[in-house]
């Protein structure tokens, strides 16, 4: 028995690490087409102390360690490049503080999207958070660590964006506070101290979140979702622009896709809407497609496809079963509204090339200041040529991306190369500055920003 | 290709010109339907196609006989005057294709219950009302396959009923039925009034599923306890191309002991749920869309109905949701005869 | 084992991982899969199990002691299935029971899944106790042997050795005279229901005592029998047909659920007490039965019942499911889910936690004591409730 699996056991207890084969190959697995990738230890802890003093073991005995929420990136981001111990933060899910009046709850970072919805939902049920496209099992950690955006994207921005204080433990095991908190004010905002933007969007390379406040918004009484419809790609980015412009959307969707049929060479404009009483709804209802798209549908080359489904919070969804196959993974880019048509043309001849059916989706980030595009690759995990032929077409999608100036979002490790790779040499060269004075040992999460 | 069997000489020789002057959604009076009408018969253009919401109801307005909705719709296809926007038109026309498998043909002895494309709803065909007829389309991978197509009339698209109905009936009648049970009496419609309109064949005998019921309750007669409940129905379009199977309702209710709201969108004056309608191209056809929704169930409400009985699963999904927050229940019909026998509704 | 062996090995793949089995109906948390809400690994997850059994087959990993804990730690309560949003949920379960299976058939077993096993096979329970005191519980009672009254009272294991649960088994026997109802037991005769051995993937042995259980049904003429435990229920109601045993079956709670209705029982009054229902799984989840349990208790007089925030369709197990209220996988720690639940049964403030199963029964008792919430709450059978 190892001494770093004994000192793991003597922080968290035997039933919470193990350094078992059948735990290190549940860890080694992502869900997306990743090849497996083996930690040598898997530790959950249950407090800020127990990771203090797990992060603390690994800097002195020089073991990468790699933090994981939910584990939903698809991506491979939580999966170990160099061995080490997976940190499995998800029993840190408490919820500390709900302020209300304020508009903003403390967590820490291990709990999971769903258990806020429902605890909102039950207990502040005027009030709501950013809800991610991912499984409610993704956690606000993982999600932050990302850069994910969620069902307000289009009001508000990314989640990252909703961010009001956060409690982070740095690679050598100390803990460092950012916002009003940091200065024992309480929770509710980042400004007005210096930018220490170090945590958010670096996959847990520079430290590993542990307590987040998160800005919530209002929740309306009434949701429904509208559905929109053009043929022609080339009008989908003003359709966007259209319904922007009212700011009435809680959350903007683009979406094509050739299977099922009817939405083969079609797309679909999801426009949510949200009120108090049906007065409010109509109201909206009446400005967005009476209004502000009746010039698609007198012209005919748009319609309203269905008004007034109701949508619940979380969403489910079905897509990593498409092939039968248990497995999905997609590209995320962030680009310009404006790139939707060529996202989804070049997107729908990738699909093609590799013999899967094509879908492809932008979600409206802010007042389309950006839009996050994705092109879903199922595959079916039982046949290798189908993983094979999903990987390929996501790095080919990869190198898409940087074709059009688009960003990848939350890419693998192929995608953050490819990023480094066109990167400003100053920006690149602070990362590696940062990283090299975050975490001197190179522990954390190693192989991920990757500055060489 | 099929042709529409219409005969001009039926609206010339028309005095009333009742299938537009009685259309709920277009305001004419009765000479310039005729005008219309005759316009259409010799096949020119007319503002009736542009401005019809395509509610079925003029089929069951003339009182010749003649088919004046098929017509309208023929005549949209050919003069490109479409209902609705052209993506709609498109998204339509590929909801029906079949993308999942062929379906396995078995034989079926005795009568068979065609799902068409409501195989989710099998579980509203449950209990002793259904017991002795086989399911046909079970299956919702391979429901398209029984498609019946009528839907693409509101979509001015008879080509695509005719360009791909034959192979339907192939499908139905390759189970060796000879008599089926419609569920969705749009099906119903498709092979006892449109079928034969354009002079198709379908080699087996179609069963309005209220009759069906009506039939079956009369066998269970010693089982019904009256529900005394108060009820509207909401009567969908396709019911127009069957009006001889509408008395069904009431008798079905006579024998449920089940008391029809008295309300004023009944019968032939049956308000359309508006699902067609919403899309449609024309100014103003969302707003009209929610107007009449409203006032169907302001109707509904002030007639005093407990329960909102439903025969299109495309209306209870359009309308029971608004009727239900109205503190109407939505039930289908089948439902509620089920209730009328002691079962529990789906 | 080759992979052609087992039922699932088209299906087995498809599980995704995303997580939705560990939340409850309400989504209010991911620990409402027994075993992950215990271990709080991925490896305990239904997602994790499945992925690790296919790894088995697969040749990826080896079988270990600690793969077998894992896979026996399932207490197959149906959250998964209820919560799997995809076309194979009904089978969720039914993959890591096929997986039990399959380590049945090699021999391939935890020391307590043989001993289990071994007990039931030998003595016809689980305990290991001799058939002959299988009718102590009764002791005192006046009870008849079943001999073509209307309802045979089959007790099962528990509510047959267990003391705790003797004292239900007891309980619902008295309300029953109590009501005039004709039944009769089968006392030292009864044996294992095989529900468990079932669900502990010993699917010969459930096929020996459903033939042995049917056969003596038939020749005593039972048409009706009456459960004490839901387990009984499910394996009675849903698996005899499939070896010849068609048997009108009811839960106990169904039945004195109609008795309370038509006034054939005595209540005792049982002023101030907040009465909290923990749903069994198999009545809930595999039966779909949770009305009538609630109608038992709405009816003590001078109670209120009061739901805990997991209830129904999103209750969290008592984790004794599958065996494990004998092969104890989830205990010893402030997360086993009978601690879990005595301490929502607490946050809920109630004052007896009822239940409708000797499992339940036993399994909440223990985590009361260990909670120390013993002076607080009660934890009874629901017809020990109507019995005061």
């Amino acid at each position: 028995m190892s001494s770093i699996y004994q000192a793991l056991v003597k922080i968290v207890g035997a039933d919470y690490a193990s350094d078992r084969k059948e735990e290190l190959f549940t860890y080694s697995k992502d869900l997306g087409t990743s090849e497996p990738l083996w930690p040598e230890y898997v530790v959950a802890p249950k407090t800020t102390e127990e990771l203090q003093e797990i992060v603390r073991l690994a800097n002195e005995k020089k073991v990468a360690i790699v933090p994981l929420g939910g584990g939903m990136t698809l991506a491979g981001l939580a999966l170990p490049q160099q061995g080490g111990i997976t940190i499995d933060l998800k029993r840190m899910d408490r919820i500390i503080e709900v302020n209300e009046q304020s508009r903003y709850m403390v967590v820490e970072a291990g709990i999971s999207h769903g258990k806020i919805t429902s605890y909102l939902h039950k207990h502040h049920p005027n009030l709501m958070h950013s809800e991610p496209g991912a499984p409610p099992a993704a956690t606000v950690g993982g999600n932050l660590a990302i850069h994910g955006q969620g069902d307000l994207a289009h009001p508000y921005g990314f989640n990252s964006d909703m961010v009001n204080g956060l409690e982070v433990v740095l690679p050598t095991g100390e803990i460092a506070r950012f916002g009003s908190c940091a200065v024992g004010s309480g929770w509710f905002t980042m400004h007005p101290l210096p930018d220490i933007g170090l945590f958010l969007g670096w996959n847990g390379t520079t430290g590993i979140i542990t307590k987040v406040s998160m800005k919530l918004y209002p929740n309306k009484k009434i949701r429904e979702n509208n559905l929109f419809v053009v043929e022609k790609e080339e009008f989908v980015p003003d359709v966007l622009f259209e319904i922007s412009h009212l700011g009435m959307a809680e959350d903007l969707i683009a979406t094509s896709s050739e299977i099922p049929p009817m939405m083969n060479r079609l797309h679909y404009v999801s426009i949510m809407i949200s009120g108090d009483s049906e007065e409010e709804m109509e109201f909206k209802r009446h400005l967005t497609f009476d209004v502000q798209l009746s010039k698609y549908i007198r012209s005919g080359v748009g319609g309203i496809a269905s008004v007034s489904q109701e949508r619940s919070r979380p969403q489910v969804s079905k897509s990593s079963d498409w092939k039968k196959g248990g497995g999905f993974e997609y590209v995320g880019a962030i680009v310009p509204v404006t790139s939707y048509p060529e996202c989804y043309r070049r997107g729908a001849e990738i699909s093609g090339r590799h013999d899967i059916p094509y879908t492809v989706l932008g979600r409206v980030i802010g007042s389309c200041h950006s839009m996050m595009f994705s092109w879903s690759y199922a595959f079916n995990r039982a046949d290798d040529l189908t993983v094979k032929h999903a990987r390929d077409a996501l790095h080919e999608t990869d190198e898409l991306v940087m074709e059009i100036n688009g960003t990848i979002w939350k890419p693998a490790i192929f995608g953050q190369k490819l990023m480094m790779d066109r990167m400003d040499p100053g920006a690149l060269r602070l990362m590696k500055e940062v990283k090299k004075l975050l975490d001197p040992n190179g522990i954390m999460n190693p192989g991920n920003w990757e500055v060489i | 290709m099929y042709e529409l069997k219409f005969d001009p000489d039926l609206c010339l020789a028309c005095d009333s010109n009742a299938c537009l002057v009685k259309c709920q959604h277009m305001d004419i009076d009765q000479e310039t339907a005729r005008t219309e009408i005759l316009k259409l018969c010799d096949g020119e253009s007319s503002f009736v196609l542009q401005d019809c919401v395509t509610c079925y109801a003029c089929e069951e307005y003339c009182p010749n006989g003649n088919h004046p909705f098929y017509l309208i719709v023929q005549k949209q296809e050919e003069f490109n005057l479409l209902p609705l926007p052209d993506p709609l038109v498109k998204s339509g026309i590929q909801v029906g294709i079949p993308f999942r498998g062929e379906p396995e043909i078995q034989e079926i002895t005795g009568t068979a219950l065609n799902m068409g494309v409501f195989s989710q709803l099998a579980s509203r065909v449950e209990g002793r009302l259904f017991e002795n007829l086989t399911i046909m389309s079970g299956d919702s991978r391979k429901m398209f396959h029984y498609f019946c197509q009528l839907m693409y009339l509101h979509y001015g698209k008879t080509s695509v009923i005719n360009e791909r109905l034959d192979k339907i009936i192939q499908t139905i009648a390759a189970h060796k039925v000879k008599e089926v049970v419609h569920f969705h009496d749009e099906c119903f419609g498709t092979y006892t009034s449109y079928a034969p309109a354009f002079g198709i064949e379908v080699p087996f005998k179609s069963i309005h599923l209220f009759e069906y019921l009506y039939n079956k309750l009369l066998e269970l007669r010693d089982d019904i306890k009256p529900l005394g409940y108060k009820v509207a129905y909401q009567r969908p379009c396709s019911s127009r191309l069957s009006p001889d199977k509408h008395p069904f309702v009431a008798k079905i209710f006579d024998l449920i002991g089940v008391e029809a709201a008295d309300r004023e969108y009944v019968d032939e004056n049956a308000m359309c749920c508006g699902a067609t309608i919403l899309g449609q191209k024309k100014e103003g056809s969302r707003k009209y869309c929610a107007e009449i929704q409203k006032k169907n169930i302001d109707d509904m409400k002030k007639a005093g109905a407990q329960i909102c009985v439903f025969n299109c699963p495309a209306c209870m999904q359009t309308l029971g949701m608004p009727v239900s927050k109205q503190g109407i229940m939505p039930l289908f019909l089948s439902d509620l005869c089920r209730l009328a026998i002691g079962e529990n509704a789906a | 084992m080759h992979l052609m062996e087992y039922k699932y090995k088209d299906m087995i793949h498809r599980c995704f991982r995303c997580g939705y089995c560990k939340f409850p109906t309400d989504w209010s948390d991911v620990t409402n899969c027994p075993p992950y809400a215990r271990f709080r690994l991925e490896s305990y997850s239904a997602g994790g199990r499945l992925w690790l059994i296919r790894a088995w087959l697969n040749g990826e990993i080896e079988w270990s002691g600690h793969l077998a804990e894992i896979v026996y730690s399932c207490v197959s309560c149906k959250n998964c299935v209820e919560k799997c949003p995809h076309s194979f949920a009904d089978d969720v379960v039914n993959m890591i029971i096929a997986a039990k299976t399959a380590m049945v058939n090699q021999g391939l077993l935890p020391k307590s899944v043989t001993e289990f096993l071994t007990n039931v096979q030998l003595h016809g329970n689980p305990y290991g106790i001799s058939a002959k005191k299988r009718g102590d519980w009764m002791e005192g009672l006046d009870l008849e042997p079943y001999q073509g009254q209307d309802y045979l009272f089959y007790v099962g294991c528990e509510g047959s050795f267990d003391s705790r649960a003797q004292s239900a088994a007891r309980a619902t026997a008295r309300l029953l005279q109590q009501a005039g109802i004709s039944f009769g037991v089968l006392g030292d005769k009864e044996i294992s229901d095989g529900n468990e051995v079932e669900m502990m993937g010993e699917d010969a042995l459930l096929e020996d005592l459903a033939q042995r259980n049917i056969q003596m049904f038939f020749d005593l003429g039972v048409q009706n029998i009456i459960t004490l435990s839901p387990h009984s229920y499910n394996v009675f109601k849903n698996r005899y047909p499939d070896f010849g045993g068609h048997f009108k079956v009811f839960h106990h709670s169904q039945i004195l659920a109609d008795l309370v209705k038509q006034g054939k029982l005595t209540i005792p009054e049982t002023p101030d007490t907040r009465i909290t229902f923990h749903d069994p799984c198999f009545l809930g989840r595999w039966n779909q039965e949770y009305n009538a349990p609630r109608k038992v208790l709405k009816a003590v007089p001078g109670a209120t019942l009061v739901e805990m925030e997991r209830n129904k369709k999103g209750a969290l197990c008592c984790g004794g499911g599958s065996g494990n209220f004998y092969t104890d996988f989830l205990g010893g720690s402030e997360d086993s889910p009978a601690r879990i639940r005595a301490r929502e049964a607490d946050a809920a403030k109630a004052t007896i936690l009822a239940v409708a199963c000797p499992n339940c029964l036993t399994m909440l008792e223990d985590a009361v004591k260990v909670e120390g919430l013993e002076e607080k709450i009660k934890v009874r059978d629901i017809s020990e409730i109507l019995c005061g």
